[in-house]
């Protein structure tokens, strides 16, 4: 059984004039340990998936359907106290802004107490060590006395890491962490995805990693997902899907990297923007910008097919794999 | 295009200082039996030396601080230098007057980093696009400038009889689209780029970054592009200049920038950005954080966090030199051959 297991997961917003589908049938699963990436540009329901999976999807959101089994218990069913010892507890949560995270008027030391004294009987002075204890596990310099600091006096990458010592406060199952490091400069930005890899293999602890950069998800995760339009639209082993992506939304997102064109010369661009969740496309929600979309494409969602040991939604891919088997019969 | 040679844009020793420490009341405090007077100021930009030639696309790349945007602000006039000079096409510009100004205005246009923020909400598109050309062309006839931001929103690929919306009714790739109509409406020779995709997403990146690149080619254009994202900088830009705490620390050709990197700070940088290929991370571990620029380091401003510095580093400043292969580069290490 899987750590985690996301099944048909559906989400809704209701607003004015009826509700907006922000996931339609999201089913994905996460293994003890394992890295696992949520790829996808804005709007494509990265951020949706990740809060949902704590049932932390604030009204005028809701789910509307599907199963979130965290160890055979399922979360999107449970009550808010139920929940509320899961949450920061067995699955903890990095969020992109550390200033936004962080209490600006407590210290960070009040902060990781409390955070601890909310799971665990403990003495103030026992919450301490433990809080140290973590501090020296993301390496930041003189741990004793960032404790009594407030926010503000530490820098952008010191208050990441932080973030990320509150996280492992409680020695959680799952973190998830949704776009860790876009706030960053790039060299603070490498330094603590690395740290953030290490700790993940170090204590075994599951990571779903929220990105809109393939750099990031290729160096870190061993799995990825590819959203768009709030479904999945690819999942797969992460380097089978970055060497050769099956969907065209995927090889379009990788193409139009600038590390992939030629120097100076035009970059693969796909054309056109993410639709709006008021107005999907019937049919593969990718069709309007898609070169090879068909009228089948205009009219149905395609269903997951395996392609090597990726699942692809898109009937291009699943006609080439028919077309092939074809050949494949005719050959013998 | 024109000859390599010429130099359009000429910045010479630029610092810019932003004054933190208020007026004169605020600086006098009362300490140890007597007053003292404290002036702090943050040191943006400490002695920039660039040419920016015709037709190229001279990218200064950097991390936050280091004052790359203060350069594109001097440069425009936005913001006036506190010592240093700005020449273009020959002629000084950092000390001309509001008049004297505006025909240099009309060349040099600017497309910022937030489109959400650039363009004014209460403004029809069509409003925004003929304000600037109505304002450097008061002459021209109504026909002329409705013609005019035609050609423009029809070469950046927004449908002209959109003109009448306003901002907030097109998406952010939609709206950097705008911003650059706006400046091209002027027909300027030189645009400098804040920053400009940055607030886009991947796939829009790409279409914002083409059409520049197209924009540079059919309207000869120089541009002074600003960025934190080094993989734009290898695809577009013609010249590179890494700045570090205010200063250039390594200038040289995008092509033996990224494939020979001499500056260490560079080396650190290049081996940061996330690549396809990697399975892990696998960049240079640099020391601490970038220092405040309200008190510079002494000496070489990256010596705190340098794996390479010694005594020299700590008390000399370095001098943008020339190398054999062309770059230039302000590095003890690699002038004594130690690099």
């Amino acid at each position: 059984m899987s750590l985690l297991e996301v099944r048909n997961l559906d989400v809704r917003f209701a607003v004015r004039g009826g509700d907006l589908t922000a996931l339609r049938g999201i089913s994905f699963s996460l293994d003890k340990g394992e890295r696992l990436g949520l790829v996808g540009e804005s709007g494509a329901g990265k951020s949706v998936a990740a809060f949902s999976i704590l049932n932390l999807i604030a009204r005028p959101g809701y789910i509307a359907g599907g199963q979130i089994l965290f160890e055979g218990r399922d979360l999107a069913a449970m009550s808010e106290r139920e929940l509320r010892k899961i949450r920061g507890n067995r699955i903890a949560m990095i969020f992109q802004d550390p200033m936004m995270t962080l209490n600006p008027v407590l210290t960070i030391g009040t902060q990781m107490v409390e955070a601890i004294k909310a799971h665990r009987r403990i003495s103030t002075k026992g919450a301490r060590d433990i809080a140290l204890e973590k501090l020296r596990k993301v390496q930041i310099p003189s741990p004793e006395k960032r404790l009594d600091q407030y926010p503000h006096e530490l820098s952008g990458g010191m208050r990441q890491r932080v973030i990320i010592a509150i996280a492992l406060l409680l020695d959680p199952e799952i973190i998830i962490a949704d776009e860790p490091t876009t706030a960053l400069d790039v060299t603070i930005q490498a330094e603590i995805m690395a740290l953030l890899l290490e700790l993940c293999e170090q204590e075994n602890v599951a990571l779903m990693l929220i990105t809109h950069d393939l750099g990031v998800v290729s160096q870190v995760t061993q799995r990825m997902l590819v959203m768009y339009s709030g479904r999945i639209i690819e999942q797969g082993p992460t380097r089978e899907i970055i060497n050769d992506a099956q969907h065209p939304y995927t090889q379009g997102l990788i193409n139009a990297l600038p590390q992939m064109g030629e120097p100076g010369e035009r970059l693969f661009q796909i054309p056109g923007s993410m639709p709006s969740l008021k107005n999907v496309p019937t049919g593969c929600p990718f069709h309007p910008r898609c070169k090879f979309a068909t009228d089948q494409c205009k009219r149905t969602m395609p269903e997951y097919v395996r392609s090597g040991n990726v699942d692809v939604a898109c009937y291009e891919v699943s006609n080439l794999i028919e077309q092939e088997k074809r050949m494949q019969e005719v050959g013998s | 295009m024109t000859s390599p040679s010429s130099t359009l844009v000429d910045i010479r020793g630029l610092e810019k200082k932003f004054d933190l420490s208020g007026s004169l009341l605020e600086q006098i405090s009362f300490k140890g039996g007597r007053f003292q007077r404290k002036q702090e100021a943050v040191h943006a930009i400490n002695g920039v030396d660039l040419q920016v030639q015709k037709g190229e696309a001279l990218c200064v790349v950097g991390e936050s601080g280091c004052g790359k945007s203060t350069v594109a602000r001097t440069v425009m006039g936005l913001l006036s230098p506190s010592a240093g000079e700005i020449h273009y096409d020959g002629q000084r510009i950092d000390n001309l007057d509001g008049k004297e100004v505006l025909p240099y205005r009309r060349k040099m246009q600017m497309i910022f980093q937030n489109p959400y923020a650039s363009l004014n909400p209460r403004m029809t598109i069509q409003q925004t696009l003929e304000e600037p050309i109505r304002f450097h062309q008061p002459n021209a006839k109504d026909i002329e400038v409705r013609d005019k931001v035609h050609e423009v929103m029809h070469s950046v690929g927004i449908d002209p009889d959109w003109g009448s919306r306003f901002g907030h009714e097109f998406s952010g790739g939609q709206r950097q689209r705008i911003a650059i109509a706006r400046a091209l409406a002027v027909d300027p020779e030189f645009i400098v780029a804040d920053e400009p995709i940055s607030a886009l997403d991947v796939s829009i990146q790409a279409q914002v970054l083409n059409l520049l690149m197209d924009a540079q080619e059919s309207r000869n254009l120089t541009y002074l592009f600003i960025t934190h994202d080094l993989a734009v900088v290898e695809h577009f830009g013609t010249r590179v200049a890494v700045m570090y705490l205010g200063r250039v620390c390594e200038l040289a050709d995008t092509r033996t920038l990224f494939s020979t990197p001499r500056h260490p700070y560079t080396q650190a940088l290049l081996s940061a950005i996330p690549k396809l290929a990697d399975d892990r991370p696998s960049h240079i571990r640099l020391q601490g954080e970038v220092p405040t620029p309200v008190q510079l380091p002494s000496g070489c401003v990256f010596h705190g966090r340098c794996p390479y510095a010694n005594e020299r580093c700590r008390q000399e400043i370095p001098q943008l030199i020339a190398t054999d292969g062309g770059t230039r580069v302000a590095c003890h290490a690699v002038e004594e051959g130690r690099l």
